[in-house]
């Protein structure tokens, strides 16, 4: 009697072993420490691969036929409509379920030593997959597509040294054309997808060297020896139900609602109010704030700087493996995300005002609406974190987790009142 | 005599070391030349997107037509002939100097209004409303016999309105 399975059998789940370690820690497998987070991500990306497949059999990249050849796609190939949802849907859903993840690794300290590299490789990702979004919604030039890559390339323009040939380089020419669109495409279609596979595994590669997920940190008193279980079935099955009910909810998804798609492109009129995808509007907000070399170029550039450094930052990650630390950064997080939350809205508001009187009044916007925020901004979080730090008694790692909640916060409110808060004009208005 | 060559191939790290940054100073040396060779092929579309502009003049009427204080858009050319209150000519682009929306002229409010980012213009294409950092861009007029002709080829820049840039009759 042999107990071994089948040789076929035998090499499909040395297969998934091979993406797998053979045993896992077994308290890294509660749902509730990471949420299945990075799985639901990848999961998505395998159904954008799929359907994007799909959806290139049909679109033509030209100006001339690009709309029509969505058109096409909706209206006469068959699950054609669907297709598209499916992948619009899941392309939205990435971008919820990336930040989601980011904001994990944050609050359960895995960004320290042994995974500061990976920290830096799901940024890119994080980069990457906005970017993959972006170019998506230019290749059908409507209306939406066409402003969107006139505001997206105009701020390039605003980079202080060679923003003006990046410009140039991305619209393919002066002015925006058949060119821009032959970029993009390439873009969305080869460049960002093979990049995103690399990274990907190298990514998932890191996780598995860092001895998989983050567990919490033990004492030597407690008993040392890490409970393992076997990966398959224990992990291979949590893994396929939280992917499959993922997978069944964006098909549900993708029959309910459709994939917006307006006008054909109007060199001559953009639409009133001309918004970018709910992902963007937090940095429409900003736009709408401060002068554009602030808003498009530099703090940008501020904001990937840190957290490209934060993980060589001594100290800064959390106790692993707890979520917020402890209790006592629980508590931190809710009061930093209400007060940051309660502050953005009154600087928007009170500043809307400003907007306005500012009219009659010949102001430099370089100083008023660009280095004066930004000192500001600085003071306000190195200020924050010695308050934390010095007359509060709060950890760096604790500090860190409260200034990253607080940006956090400040987007999400800039891009809720993005979403419905901003009528004709960019007027503030009630939904 | 082999052997011993052979031996020093093998255990000299020195010489391993040299090699492999040969051997990366020609990986790198290959990047950049895809590199180059990408952004060529980029720049060699550059003349595509420009539509063929047969007539960079665009007539846009009579004299008589504009009464002072008004705007009129002029689609042909893809800008805006605002008659100033003393009678004189200022041709507007129609493209929003923040991040280059197609900015509305607002009958009512009298004034332009940017969709996109909500900057606010003048009569004389000023800025009323940040973030537009500089005023709409011109295009020379010139009045022929009393017919208003706009000359479309380059946009001209600036920083501030004065009554020079307007053409009188």
């Amino acid at each position: 009697m042999t107990t071994a399975p089948p040789k076929s059998r035998r090499s499909f789940s040395e297969f998934l072993l091979h993406l797998h370690p053979r045993t896992v820690p077994e308290e890294t497998l509660r749902f509730t420490l990471n949420w299945g987070l990075g799985g639901m991500a990848a999961m998505l990306v395998c159904l954008l691969f799929l359907t994007g497949i799909l959806l290139l059999l049909t679109y033509q990249p030209s100006t001339d036929t690009a709309y029509a050849s969505i058109l096409t796609l909706t209206r006469e190939v068959r699950f054609g409509l669907w297709t598209r949802n499916i992948h619009h849907w899941s392309a939205n859903l990435l971008v919820v379920i990336a930040m989601l993840h980011l904001l994990r690794i944050v609050l359960t300290g895995a960004f320290g030593p042994g995974r500061r590299l990976n920290w830096v490789i799901g940024l890119f990702l994080l980069f990457l997959l906005l970017s993959a979004n972006f170019t998506g919604y230019l290749l059908p030039w409507d209306q939406l597509a066409y402003w969107a890559v006139t505001i997206c390339t105009s701020m390039l323009g605003y980079i202080p040294v060679g923003g003006l040939w990046l410009q140039e380089l991305f619209r393919g020419g002066a002015e925006i054309g058949p060119a821009t669109l032959a970029n993009f495409f390439v873009l969305h279609v080869a460049f960002i997808p093979a990049t995103l596979f690399i990274l990907l595994l190298w990514h998932f590669w890191l996780v598995r060297r860092a001895g998989g997920l983050v567990q919490r940190e033990r004492d030597d008193q407690e008993d040392t020896l890490v409970q393992r279980v076997p990966a398959v079935p224990n992990l291979i099955v949590r893994e396929a139900a939280v992917g499959l009910t993922l997978v069944a909810f964006i098909l549900i998804m993708a029959i309910v609602w459709n994939a917006p798609l307006l006008e054909q492109a109007n060199p001559g009129m953009s639409p009133n109010p001309a918004k970018a995808p709910w992902y963007f509007l937090g940095f429409q907000e900003l736009l709408l704030h401060l002068h554009p070399v602030f808003a498009s170029f530099l703090w940008p550039l501020l904001g990937v700087a840190a957290l490209l450094w934060l993980p060589f930052w001594q100290g800064s990650a959390l106790p692993t493996g707890v979520w917020f630390g402890s209790e006592r950064g629980r508590k931190l997080v809710v009061w930093t995300a209400v007060v940051g939350a309660l502050t953005t809205l009154a600087i928007i508001l009170a500043d809307n005002l400003l907007l306005h009187a500012e009219e009659a009044v010949a102001v430099n916007t370089f100083v008023t609406r660009g280095l004066l925020p930004t000192i500001f901004l600085i003071v306000l979080l190195v200020g924050f974190y010695f308050l934390l730090v010095k007359k509060l008694k709060y950890t760096r790692a604790e500090a860190v987790m409260a200034g990253i909640i607080l940006v956090l916060v400040a987007l999400s409110v800039c891009t809720i009142i993005g979403v419905w808060f901003r009528g004709p004009e960019m007027h503030l208005v009630w939904p | 005599m082999a052997e011993n060559h052979k031996d020093e191939t093998t255990s000299n790290p020195d010489r391993r070391r040299f090699l492999n940054r040969i051997w990366a100073f020609f990986g790198i040396v290959a990047a950049a030349e895809f590199g180059w060779l990408g952004l060529s092929f980029m720049n060699s579309r550059k003349e595509r997107n420009r539509p063929a502009k047969t007539e960079s003049i665009v007539t846009a009427g009579s004299v008589e037509l504009f009464a002072p204080g008004t705007v009129t858009a002029v689609p042909l050319g893809q800008f805006y002939l605002a008659c100033l209150g003393d009678g004189s000519f200022l041709a507007l682009s129609r493209t929003c100097t923040h991040l280059g929306c197609s900015v509305p002229w607002d009958e009512e409010k009298n004034q332009f209004v940017c969709p996109c980012h909500g900057s606010t213009f003048n009569l004389t294409g000023e800025v009323l409303t940040t973030p537009a950092p500089r005023p709409l861009d011109t295009y020379p007029v010139r009045i022929e016999n009393g017919i208003v002709k706009v000359d479309i080829s380059a946009p001209q820049k600036r920083e501030h309105f004065d009554p020079t840039q307007a053409t009188k009759l």
